[in-house]
C-alpha cells in the first residue's frame, strides 16, 4: 500500500478555560479541523466552505473573527476552497467556535472521513457550466460530511467537461455533460457549430454546410448547442460523468469513468453507496482507488449496478487508464 | 446555406480583433442600435467564432444569417 494513515500522537492536555479545568485531546482535534502547526499551542482551524462560496455577510464576519483570534492576523485559502485561520491559541478554541457558531460557520474536519466537497461555479453564473455543482456541493455537505470511512474521501463537482475541480484527482467526482441531438429542419448549413467545436467532432459537409457528427471525439460540453444560432443543436439529456478511485499526494492515480449521464436525482445514492462499498470493503488507512484496485473494480461495478445503470455505464471491460479491474 | 439577403443597418469589420475585445466592440455597437434593427459582423475563424456567436445568443440577440467566406464570417444579428 501506497499511502499510509499516520495518527496524530500528540496527547491529552489540560488547559484551564475560564478558571475550570477542561482537557483537550488533541487526538480528537483534526477530526474538528484543527491542525496543529509548527508553533508551539498554535494551531490552524479550518472552516468549512462546501463549493468555496460565502456571503460577502458572512465573510465580514469571519474577517472580524480571523482577526480577533489568529496572532498573526492571518488567512490562508485551503486547497480544497474553505478559508483557514492561522495561529490560534489552541486554549481559545471553545471561545472561537462558539463565535463562529453563532454566524452559522461552521469548522470542517480532517482525517478518514467525507471531506467538504469542492465545486467549480456551476450553471448558476458560469457560461459554460452544465450542471448546479454549487447545489450538488451543498448536498453533499449536508448528508455526507463527516461520515466515517477507512481513509480521507475527496469529493468534487465540475460543470463542464474543462474539469477546473479536477473530477480525475478525486475520490468521487462527477462532472457535468450534456448530450447534443441535432435537428435537419432547422439548420441552416451555417457551419458554426463545426467551427465551435474544438474536439474536431463535427465536420461541415461541403456542399450542404450541415454537419457530420462524430460521437467518439465528443466530449459533451455544449460548444455546438450553444454556438448554433438557430436552435438545430439543443441538448438531448444533462448528467454527470462519474470518476472512482482518484488521488493526489504522494502516489497520485487518475480517477476511473464508471458512468456517464448520471442524472442530478440519482447523484445521492452513488456517494452513498460508494460509501457503503467503501466502509465495507476498504482497510484502514487505504483509499477507495487502491481498495478497488485489490478487490477489483469489476466487484465495485456490480455493486453499483442499480444506481449506475441509469446513466448508461461505459464499457467497464477494459478502461484505459487508472486503476485495471 | 440561406439565399436570403438580409439588409444591415450597420456593419462591423472584426478581423483581427482579439476576444473578448471582439464581442464588447459587437455589444457596444448593438447598444446603440435599436430593437429589431440588423449589425453585420465579420469575424475570423477559429477563437473569434468559436466565442462571438455564443456570446450574442446569451444576451439575447438573434443571429439570422451566417455566410462562410475566405477565412472569416460575415453574421448578421438582429438587435433584442
Amino acid at each position: 500500500m501506497s499511502d499510509h494513515f499516520i495518527e496524530d500522537k500528540t496527547t491529552r492536555v489540560t488547559v484551564n478555560l475560564e478558571g475550570k479545568a477542561e482537557k483537550v485531546d488533541f487526538n480528537d482535534l483534526k477530526s474538528g479541523g484543527f491542525i496543529k502547526q509548527r508553533q508551539k499551542d498554535l494551531f490552524t482551524v479550518r472552516l468549512r466552505c462546501p463549493g468555496g462560496r460565502l456571503t460577502t455577510d458572512k465573510l465580514i464576519k469571519i474577517a472580524e473573527i480571523a482577526n480577533k483570534y489568529s496572532k498573526k492576523g492571518v488567512v490562508h485559502f485551503s486547497f480544497r476552497q474553505s478559508l483557514e485561520i492561522l495561529y490560534v491559541d489552541y486554549k481559545e478554541f471553545n471561545a472561537i467556535v462558539a463565535e463562529l457558531e453563532k454566524i452559522g460557520q461552521k469548522v470542517a474536519s480532517c482525517g478518514p472521513r467525507v471531506r467538504v466537497p469542492t465545486a467549480c461555479g456551476g450553471c448558476e453564473y458560469n457560461p459554460n457550466g452544465l450542471t448546479d455543482t454549487q447545489g450538488m456541493a451543498r448536498m453533499v455537505d449536508e448528508k455526507f460530511f463527516g461520515t466515517p470511512t477507512p481513509h480521507k474521501f475527496k469529493t468534487s463537482f465540475s460543470g463542464c467537461p474543462i474539469d477546473c475541480a479536477r473530477t480525475k484527482e478525486m475520490d468521487l467526482g462527477f462532472q457535468g455533460v450534456v448530450e447534443p441531438v441535432w435537428d435537419e429542419p432547422d439548420c441552416t448549413g451555417c457551419t458554426i457549430c463545426s467551427e465551435a467545436c474544438k474536439e474536431d467532432a463535427i465536420q461541415s459537409d461541403p456542399d450542404s454546410g450541415k454537419p457530420i457528427f462524430d460521437p467518439m471525439k465528443c466530449i459533451y460540453c455544449g460548444d455546438c448547442i450553444r454556438a448554433c444560432p438557430t436552435e438545430a443543436w439543443k441538448a438531448k439529456r444533462y448528467g454527470h460523468i462519474v470518476r472512482i478511485g482518484g488521488k493526489h499526494g504522494r502516489h497520485p492515480m487518475e480517477a476511473i469513468e464508471v458512468s456517464k449521464f448520471l442524472p442530478d436525482e440519482k447523484v445521492p445514492e452513488a456517494i452513498h453507496k460508494t460509501i457503503e462499498w467503501y466502509n465495507a470493503n476498504g482497510k484502514r488507512g487505504e483509499r477507495i482507488g487502491n481498495a478497488i484496485k485489490r478487490v477489483g473494480l469489476k466487484k465495485y461495478l456490480e455493486f453499483m449496478d442499480s444506481v449506475f445503470e441509469s446513466g448508461s455505464p461505459v464499457d467497464y471491460a477494459a478502461p484505459k487508464q487508472g486503476v485495471k479491474g | 446555406m440561406s439565399d436570403i439577403n438580409i439588409k444591415a443597418n450597420a456593419s462591423l469589420d472584426l478581423r483581427g480583433v482579439m476576444c473578448p475585445i471582439n464581442f464588447v466592440k459587437t455589444k457596444l455597437k448593438l447598444e446603440m442600435m435599436d430593437a429589431g434593427e440588423v449589425l453585420e459582423v465579420i469575424l475570423d475563424g477559429g477563437e473569434p467564432i468559436q466565442n462571438v456567436p455564443k456570446s450574442i445568443k446569451e444576451e439575447g440577440h438573434k443571429i439570422l444569417e451566417v455566410k462562410r467566406e475566405d477565412g472569416y464570417f460575415r453574421l448578421k444579428v438582429q438587435k433584442s
